[in-house]
């Protein structure tokens, strides 16, 4: 099998850089990233003498480029970052009323946050990067909250745990506010009081979000159509 | 409580303060003047009622005077209760304060100022207790709205969506 070197023009990146193309870019799949695909484990990982496919291949230039980035684990810098942040959240756990009993049981021996590292619950806000508010939310409560997420340093994150955060609840009356309306949240943890595995699940949900990956519509990955309670063309 | 005599008796000490006086299940109630409250309760005090547990706040509505503040009253040592009511119209809602004789009114006192409205003329603080500062209603009152947000059920949602066009 011929082994094919692409010349590059002064479009291409230099040899051997990571980043010689922004992945997916264009329509155009480039030859050198067919070939990396079309390559099987044998060409890749082995050397020395074989006959017909598992010929090994020799990669430079581009070809290299494309194969150490889409076969070979490639942290970039803000992955990293982004792995270390999500699996070290440190909770400003803010409880206001009964979800605060459930918040605890998830620090708790049977449901262990600690598991995942989140168990240093700051007292401070200065120190916390995740504010998981707990509970109902009165109007003159308001704006200590968003004092309180204010001081917060960047990069920080909100779950507003229970109904009455998110919306109101059953205490549905002129002296609760819903948490969206004073401060961007990005896990709203359904429940009166959610169970500490609900609590759990929505912390979860906000590291794959940090990591990335943000983990959105059960129903495209397990292909559940057909069972949405009104469906309705959005 | 004071039986029935009891109560007649209490009544006849306060004079004409008391307008009336109900006793129903055991439980003895004197309606008093609103503008005579605070001698009625130093009164009541000198009767063995020392002890002031709460004072609450009513709305009457439609009915006039609208609104109403109930004081109870606790004999420790008889282990006896009593209740006093005053009514007060909604246009001229001012009530003696009785903080200075009962310092447990003081925040009672701003609560029911808070959820209906009604005036206590010589409270050291009267302000807002439960709701911020800046509100504007009485709450608890008959004709207040019960707010708060909409509710969207998932099978309103088109005609949400609709309305919103």
């Amino acid at each position: 099998m011929e082994v094919k070197r692409e010349r590059l023009g002064p479009a291409g990146a230099a040899p051997g850089s990571i980043r010689s193309r922004p992945p997916g870019a264009g329509g155009e799949r480039s030859k050198s990233a067919q070939r990396v695909q079309s390559l099987n484990a044998h060409q890749l990982l082995r050397g020395g003498d074989l006959e017909g496919a598992n010929q090994p291949a020799h990669l430079e230039g581009e070809e290299l480029d494309r194969y150490v980035e889409e076969r070979v684990l490639t942290t970039t810098l803000d992955k990293t970052v982004a792995w270390a942040r999500s699996n070290s959240f440190f909770p400003l756990g803010f409880g206001l009323a009964c979800c605060a009993m459930e918040q605890f049981q998830t620090a708790g021996p049977r449901m262990d946050i600690a598991r995942f590292g989140f168990e240093a619950f700051r007292a401070s806000p200065r120190q916390a990067d995740l504010i998981i508010l707990a509970g109902r939310v009165s109007i003159k409560m308001a704006p200590i909250i968003r004092r309180l997420y204010d001081q917060m340093l960047e990069p920080k994150w909100a779950i507003s745990m229970g109904a009455c955060c998110s919306s109101m609840g059953v205490f549905n009356n002129y002296a609760l506010v819903p948490a969206d309306k004073f401060m961007p949240i990005d896990v709203h943890v359904p429940g009166c009081p959610p169970r500490p595995e609900a609590l759990m699940h929505g912390v979860l949900k906000l590291r794959k979000l940090v990591q990335d990956d943000p983990d959105m519509g059960w129903r495209e990955r397990y292909d559940a159509v057909g069972t949405e309670e009104h469906p309705f063309d959005a | 409580m004071p039986d029935a005599t009891g109560l007649e008796l209490l009544a006849r000490e306060l004079g004409d303060a008391a307008i009336e006086t109900v006793y129903f299940r055991n439980r003895a109630t004197v309606v008093v003047d609103a503008a005579r409250i605070r001698t009625a309760l130093a009164t009541l005090r000198g009767q063995g009622y020392a002890f002031l547990a709460s004072l609450h706040g009513v709305d009457y509505y439609p009915e006039e005077p609208r609104l109403g503040v109930i004081y109870e009253l606790l004999d420790m040592s008889r282990v006896d209760r009593i209740t006093v009511k005053l009514r007060v119209p909604s246009d001229a809602p001012q009530v003696e304060s009785v903080t200075a004789d009962w310092p447990t009114a003081d925040h009672q006192e701003r609560e029911v100022y808070d959820m209906f409205g009604v005036v206590f003329e010589g409270h050291p603080d009267l302000r807002r207790i439960l709701m911020p500062e800046d509100y504007e209603g009485h709450p608890q009152r008959r004709d207040f709205p019960l707010g708060g947000e909409p509710v969207i059920f998932t099978r309103d949602e088109a005609k949400w969506l609709e309305a919103r066009e």
